[in-house]
């Protein structure tokens, strides 16, 4: 059984619905990636997944989060508490939304495993100097003492990554983590997060809109569109043998080495606005290949050769 | 050097071209100075796309406003079309604002919200002493969001009513409105999906051929610039590190290696393992006598540290600015 399986949840904030019938699952050892454009819901899954969502005054309507085994809707602020952190931890773009200005980088990511695996002052810190050695940042031990402010953006993106790993959680949310750094850095920071995931055998749910970042890193991908999943498929059959149009045309739309001059066509149209979703497949007004069966109705998502798609016409 | 001689082919020229930004009052605080640009000398040739890449901090988009002065220059020059454009008069260099344009990342901060699209559009003629009939104006207005793909129907919109990519299609379609042959586009995709990021790129790419326009494209997304750019001008820390003449060529500078190779290829087959870079970009306040790369290279020798490397012809329209270069 998949660490977390979630099952066709739909979410509404007042009377928006911005998430409908979003499936997925994720083993241990494996990286999942969640791509999208702007306004697709990556972040609010994200949410959903951490059950931070009353804290928007957002809901589940339908469907399960299943995680090892207990289903994670429902459940008690407190008992959740205990998995946030512990169990289940988050990296959130803005390294500052996670840190705490006035407090030194040493007492923060000890106050992690203090918290929820018990260590004592000193075997938090010997385990805090430790993680921040193993995301290669020099001189650990003075890292330990300095204040967030003294580090560049990408040093604090790392700490976050060592303060999220640091009570030994199962599955690690990263929301576009490294959007926000400079290209070598991001470059670095992948490279790093990927391999101690590895390492240690966790479950990574990685959001990005960076196919290549995706491509790099991930084992499988699930594509969403305007608060649907379009397809779910492994990495090579992503880019090899697409199965819905828009992850077709969303890979067509990222320039290549050697790409002939005039080639690059993006999607016509743009990215629906959630007050004004289309009927129908939600991606048809944009599609090339769309009937009026697209029109009318929404496709569900099915097995297709391979993976699972939403769509009518669906590319073999 | 190679590239500070003007050429026939060349629409902007720029020579050593140096721009200080100071810190600090000089009383509490000790006043601290940074060049954000330093000593970049390059030219932009005729009807090509000349890109400029780097990462935060590098100087590109100082470099974008020092090219079109929107900023003074401290030291250096800029020739535009046969024109030194420091000595230009105000009113000679708002005629010669005509020829040259800006295309900014953010398109909302570049309109005001509370002008329709229209007079938006109408605006750089009214700066420019212009005026207009209304039958004047509507057509003006027709056929500039036309080309750049928009619907007519958008013409009394505000500029919240549209979306990022309509609004950056209104951003350039004023950028074109007075003719210019020469337009700076600062990072113009930096904020769009990229489904929404390839259809600009595929409109820039159609007006520079219908309008016979020249480029200077400035990004931080190599992939992009290798696409879109005939040349690409490689920065680092207000300097220029290589020129290199197309695509295609390999990068012989370890800054610009390094750059290409965090570069993540949308191909799971062609996964890689990243040269891992020592150090961070350092701060721009420092003083370094050497290249400013030397903290972080993989090569540094003692002339690195010494002696700032100068920018040498390699090729035919490849220039680097290295001691060691790479095989």
């Amino acid at each position: 059984m998949a660490l977390l399986s979630v099952q066709g949840i739909s979410v509404s904030i007042g009377a928006l619905n911005p998430l409908e019938g979003i499936t997925f699952d994720i083993d241990k050892g494996e990286i999942l990636g969640l791509v999208g454009e702007s306004g697709s819901g990556k972040s609010l899954t994200a949410m959903c997944v951490m059950g931070l969502l009353p804290r928007i005054g957002g809901s589940i309507t339908k469907g399960s989060i299943v995680f090892d085994g207990r289903d994670l809707i429902g459940l008690p602020e407190i008992e959740l508490r205990r998995l946030r952190g512990k169990r289940i931890a988050l990296i959130s773009q803005n390294p500052m939304t996670s840190l705490d200005p006035i407090i030194r980088i040493g007492a923060q990511i000890d106050q992690v495993s203090n918290l929820h695996l018990g260590l004592s002052a000193e075997a938090a810190k010997a385990r805090s100097l430790e993680l921040i050695a193993q995301l290669r940042i020099p001189e650990p031990a003075a890292i330990h003492r300095a204040y967030p402010h003294q580090l560049s953006g990408g040093m604090k993106q790392r700490i976050v990554i060592a303060m999220a790993l640091a009570a030994d959680p199962d599955l690690i949310v990263a929301d576009e983590p490294t959007t926000a750094l400079d290209v070598t850095i991001q470059a670095q920071i992948i490279q790093i997060m990927v391999e101690l995931v590895r390492d240690r055998g966790l479950a990574l749910m990685l959001i990005t809109h960076d196919m290549g970042v995706v491509a790099q890193a991930c084992d499988r991908v699930v594509v969403l569109y305007a608060g649907r999943v379009a397809e779910m498929n492994g990495i090579g059959e992503i880019f090899a043998e697409p199965k819905h149009p828009y992850t077709r045309e969303l890979i067509r739309c990222i320039p290549r080495f050697g790409q002939a001059p005039g080639s690059l066509k993006g999607i016509p149209g743009t990215v629906p606005s959630i007050v004004d979703y289309p009927d129908g497949c939600r991606f048809n007004p944009r599609c090339s290949n769309a009937q009026a069966l697209c029109r009318d109705q929404a496709p569900a998502l099915e097995p297709k050769s391979s993976g699972l798609a939403a769509c009518h016409f669906s590319e073999v | 050097m190679d590239a500070s001689v003007p050429r026939d082919d060349s629409l902007v020229t720029i020579t050593d071209l140096t721009r200080e930004f100071s810190s600090g009052d000089g009383f509490m605080k000790p006043r601290r100075t940074m060049r954000a640009v330093n000593d970049v000398s390059l030219d932009v040739p005729r009807g090509k796309v000349t890109g400029v890449v780097g990462e935060s901090g590098c100087g590109k988009s100082t470099l974008a406003r020092l090219v079109l002065r929107l900023l003074e220059a401290t030291e250096g020059k800029v020739i535009f079309d046969g024109k030194d454009l420091a000595t230009q008069s105000q009113s000679e260099m708002r005629k010669l604002r005509r020829q040259m344009q800006m295309v900014f990342q953010d398109p909302y901060s570049a309109i005001d919200p509370r002008y329709t699209i229209r007079r938006a559009l109408l605006e750089p003629f009214k700066v420019q002493g212009e005026a207009k009939t209304a039958a004047e104006g509507k057509a003006t207005v027709d056929e500039l969001i036309s080309m750049v793909g928009l619907s007519p129907r958008m013409m009394d919109s505000f500029p919240h009513q549209l979306s990022g990519g309509q609004k950056q299609r209104v951003g350039i379609a004023r950028a074109l409105a007075l003719r210019p042959s020469f337009l700076v586009l600062d990072e113009p995709t930096a904020s769009l999906d990229v489904s929404i990021q390839a259809q600009i790129i595929d409109l820039l790419e159609s007006l520079k051929e219908e309008l016979g326009l020249t480029y200077l494209f400035i990004s931080h997304d190599l992939s992009l610039v290798r696409y879109f750019c005939d040349r690409v001008v490689v920065m680092y820390l207000g300097r220029v590190m290589e020129i290199l003449p197309g695509a295609e060529t390999q990068p012989r500078h370890h800054y610009a290696h390094a750059l290409l190779d965090s570069n993540f290829e949308p191909d799971p087959t062609r996964r890689k393992i990243v040269t891992m870079l020592g150090g961070e970009i350092p701060s721009p306040f420092a003083k370094i006598p050497g290249c400013a790369f030397v903290a972080r290279c993989p090569a540094a020798s003692d002339i690195c540290k010494r002696e700032r490397p100068p920018l040498t012809r390699l090729g035919d329209g490849h220039m680097i600015a290295c001691h060691n270069p790479m095989d």
